[in-house]
């Protein structure tokens, strides 16, 4: 393995780079996969037959909660590879577990919401509209969940291995999932939640 | 016993009795056979675990061909039903299952495997690499591929087969009028082969970006290579649209949501959509590397350089474009009105363009060359007026107003076979006799392998130039018989006879693969054909590392210019070579997918959740394990080149 050291330690070797852009790539299907399903939302969202429609189950405080927490976790995210590049294991760490406990405090909001959802009659099966909210919501929050199981796996490589080439690149891989996540979460913010409550 | 009943198939013949007794006993000789000859440890150790970009293609390869059998078979049940008027051979259920399952088959689990299979062997090859960016995600995509294939070919013997068409539209999808396991099947098994196909994207993608040999920049690459990089990136932004299509598709199904349906606010044509946003980039997806193929082939054997590289890549990067934006010339007939309509006519007209581009330019490459015709070769030059009758009467449909009249005919049947099968069956069928000598290290037989040629594009004309008669005419596609009075007899029985020849075609082609084996000369040059670009610069069969030394690339030809111009494609010496472990994980996960799928298509949630937990497990396990690849020392090297005579 060759390693050059004038690059940051998760670019430093050829697999690294490799695995980098094949991330990115990996996260241009995801744009699609997101796309498909915001496509499909804009198209059912008015189709909401005996269900109720965005206005009458959306809930403000969840939502801020919910955005305020993963916002900052893609800042904590961000501060977890600032530190990873100056070598400083321990902050890194810190930083990344941060990111971890705000991303399950938001899956716990979501789970809570996804409860309020149905208690008000937005079952999956109540009309078109509400189950696009639940899938898009729901493949969101898989994602998040995924993330964070990826996430403690990456935690615990690096507290056994330190920081070497290849946790590196995990770890910087894990903060582009991460911030992606957050920026679609934007999107459902914007376009799904203050869309529907207007 | 009435757990047990769930797997029972609703529509039972006796047909499908014999087979499932078949397929017993084919399973239980190969068993057999494996156990007898002690062939299970070279089993694993060689295939099932190999992360060999060459090895993987090689058994995409065997798929294919086993996937055009059955796909074949459907195809002459078909056909054999409808040589006569009002004939019985099939009633109108098992017509329905028929049809759907050739559709499927053909296209998921034929042609692109056979795609997979060229990409896989060839790609690193070309681009002077020593596999691709991510060896063991190329397995798994393999064994993603498979299982997926294996499950849809299982529904007819357990469950019941799919019958809502290829295309599977809603509300006819649906639990109200697809009440079997069916088209969970259908939604299941694609789920499962499409996100193998989306990973190899990313792949190939990767590599081809990343893993190019010294000098050898994009517009240096081989033609196939470009086709592969384009046709990858259409992969990776079309399969993510199929993925939540089927996704919601499989939720209308078991979780009872209202996507598709008719009622509570659901939209039928929505799945219509999302289905041809995938679909038509998806044939594009079959084109593209078939077109990439045919430049090499006819570039090799007119001795002459590809006429106008640029202009190749050019159309291919619009025509990748553009194949996103026509996707309703598919239902023109199903109300979105005049504007829409017009606008995607106009699009769909202006992909026939840069396709025209290409077809000029192969004719350019031929013209004053001094054309070779061998096995692939007669197939390219098949090719070009067959697939131009294809792609005519393609624009003849692309016309909205006129399409009224043409949709769901039998004329649309005869267009599209007349691209799919001269573009992609031809194209890959010549690969196979111009890569075989690479795969193999023997030449498979010339004389058989160009009657085999002869004998199936007459077929593919006798087969389906009368479609195009007898849909003008008004006979409909998907109807399992027809009236004496309508007069289609005659038509619809020439269609049966160009499709027994096929059929004898393909025999010829399984009869030559075993002739060859048996009696071809294994004394051959690793360069038969006098080719142009790099794989033809190792040896054959190719050793695993691919190249002793990396070579150094000047031009788009290469291994053409090393030859007659002295260009040095390997300098510097030996030196040790990393290469990566067998894995046995994607196959395991791959059987787990199964499980996986074959549950969910059963609505049996515990075994879900169990595999599910069983691919995360996978997963995590490849996260942890350390594993650095091995390294082919330099001794080795000298050792195998030696023994190869270099
Ligand atoms: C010149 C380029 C082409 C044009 C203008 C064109 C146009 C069309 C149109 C308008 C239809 C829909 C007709 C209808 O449903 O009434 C159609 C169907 C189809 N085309 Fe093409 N096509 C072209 C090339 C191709 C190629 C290269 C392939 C495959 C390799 C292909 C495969 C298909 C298939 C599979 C269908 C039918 C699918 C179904 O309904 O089951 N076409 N084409
Ligand atoms: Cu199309």
């Amino acid at each position: 393995m060759k390693i050059d050291n004038s690059l940051p330690l998760e670019y430093s070797t050829g697999q690294n780079q490799i695995n980098i852009l094949g991330f990115w790539i990996f996260i241009g299907a995801e744009i699609m996969l997101f796309g498909t399903l915001f496509a499909a939302y804009f198209t059912l969202v008015d189709r909401t037959g005996n269900g109720p429609t965005g206005a009458d189950i959306f809930e403000i405080a969840p939502l801020l909660i919910e955005t305020f927490v993963l916002l900052t976790s893609s800042f904590t995210i961000g501060l977890a590879i600032h530190a990873m590049r100056l070598g400083k294991q321990k902050a890194m760490m810190t930083f990344f577990g941060i990111t971890l406990l705000l991303g399950l405090v938001f899956l716990s909001v979501e789970i809570f919401e996804f409860n309020h959802f149905y208690h008000v009659g937005a079952g999956l099966q109540t009309s078109a509209f509400t189950a696009i909210l639940l899938t898009t919501l729901g493949t969101h929050g898989a994602h998040v969940t995924f993330g964070l199981f990826w996430g403690l796996s990456i935690v615990l490589q690096v507290r056994k291995r330190g920081l070497t080439p290849e946790t590196a690149n995990k770890s910087f891989i894990f903060s582009l999932y991460w911030h992606f996540l957050d920026v679609v979460w934007i999107f459902i913010f914007s376009f799904i939640y203050l869309k529907g409550l207007m | 016993m009435d757990y047990f009943d769930r797997f029972a198939v609703p529509h039972p013949s006796p047909a499908i009795y014999v087979s499932m007794v078949a397929i017993g006993l084919t399973v239980i000789a190969i068993i057999a056979g494996l156990t007898y000859f002690k062939k299970w440890g070279y089993l694993w150790r060689e295939w099932l675990t190999t992360v060999d970009h060459k090895r993987i293609g090689i058994m995409y390869l065997i798929s294919a061909l086993l996937m055009l059998f059955r796909g074949g078979a459907d195809a002459i049940m078909m056909r054999a039903q409808l040589a006569v008027p009002e004939n019985t051979l099939l009633d109108a259920q098992h017509y329905n299952e028929i049809f759907t399952t050739h559709g499927i088959v053909m296209i998921i689990f034929m042609a692109m495997p056979f795609i997979m299979a060229f990409m896989n062997f060839v790609v690193p090859l070309q681009i002077g690499a020593r596999d691709v960016a991510f060896p063991r995600l190329n397995a798994l995509s393999f064994w993603l591929f498979f299982m997926g294939a294996m499950l849809l070919n299982i529904s007819f013997v357990v469950g019941g087969s799919p019958d809502a068409g290829w295309t599977s539209y809603f509300p006819l999808a649906g639990n109200e009028f697809s009440e079997s396991v069916g088209t969970n099947y259908y939604m299941l098994a694609l789920q499962i082969a499409g996100l193998g196909t989306l990973m190899t994207g990313i792949n190939f993608i990767t590599t081809i970006l990343k893993m190019r040999a010294p000098g050898m920049t994009l517009m240096k690459m081989p033609m196939f290579t470009w086709s592969a990089l384009v046709t990858n990136a259409i992969i990776v932004f079309a399969f993510p649209v199929l993925t939540v299509a089927l996704l919601m598709g499989t939720m209308d199904r078991l979780f009872a949501t209202n996507f598709f349906t008719t009622a509570n606010g659901g939209m039928d044509m929505l799945w219509a959509n999302f289905f041809w946003v995938w679909g038509h980039p998806e044939v594009y997806i079959l084109i593209l590397p078939a077109f990439g193929i045919y430049s090499e082939i006819i570039s090799t054997f007119s001795r002459r350089n590809l006429y106008g590289y640029k202009s190749m890549v050019g159309s291919m990067v619009i025509i990748s474009l553009l194949s996103f934006l026509v996707w309703t010339h598919h239902f023109f007939t199903m109300g979105q009105g005049a504007l829409t309509n017009s606008i995607f006519s106009i699009t769909t007209m202006a992909i026939a363009v840069p396709t025209g581009v290409k077809i000029f330019n192969w004719l350019f490459t031929l013209w004053k060359g001094k054309i070779v015709i061998t096995t692939p070769m007669l197939y390219s030059l098949l090719f070009i007026p067959i697939f131009t009758i294809g792609g005519v009467t393609g624009v003849m449909l692309g016309m909205s107003a006129a399409d009224y009249q043409y949709h769901n005919t039998m004329f649309l049947v005869a267009h599209f076979h007349m691209v799919i099968i001269p573009g992609v069956v031809f194209a890959m069928l010549a690969a196979l006799h111009y890569y075989w000598p690479k795969m193999f290290g023997f030449k498979l037989n010339e004389k058989i392998g160009k009657v085999g040629a002869w004998v199936i594009s007459m077929s593919t004309l006798l087969a389906f130039m009368p479609m195009f008669f007898s849909g003008l005419d008004g006979q409909a596609r998907r109807m399992y018989t027809y009236s004496e009075s309508t007069g289609f007899g005659f038509l619809n029985m020439l269609s049966f006879i160009g499709a027994i020849g096929f059929a004898i075609g393909f025999c010829l082609i399984v009869y030559n693969i075993y002739y060859s084996t048996r009696y071809a000369s294994r004394d051959i040059s690793s360069d038969p054909w006098d080719a142009r670009s790099l794989e033809w610069a190792t040896h054959s069969p190719v050793p695993e590392y691919n190249f002793a030394i990396t070579p150094q690339v000047n031009s788009a030809e290469a291994f053409w210019d090393a030859k007659k111009h002295g260009h040095e494609l390997f300098t510097g010496e030996y030196e040790k070579i990393h290469m990566p472990n067998n894995s046995g994980v994607p196959f395991i996960m791959g059987c787990i997918f199964f499980a996986w799928g074959f549950s969910f298509i059963f609505g049996m949630w515990i075994p879900v959740i169990i595999s599910t937990i069983g691919i995360f497990a996978c997963m995590a396990l490849r996260s942890f394990e350390k594993d650095h690849g091995r390294y082919i020392s330099v001794n080795e090297i000298k050792k195998t080149e030696t023994s190869r005579g270099a």
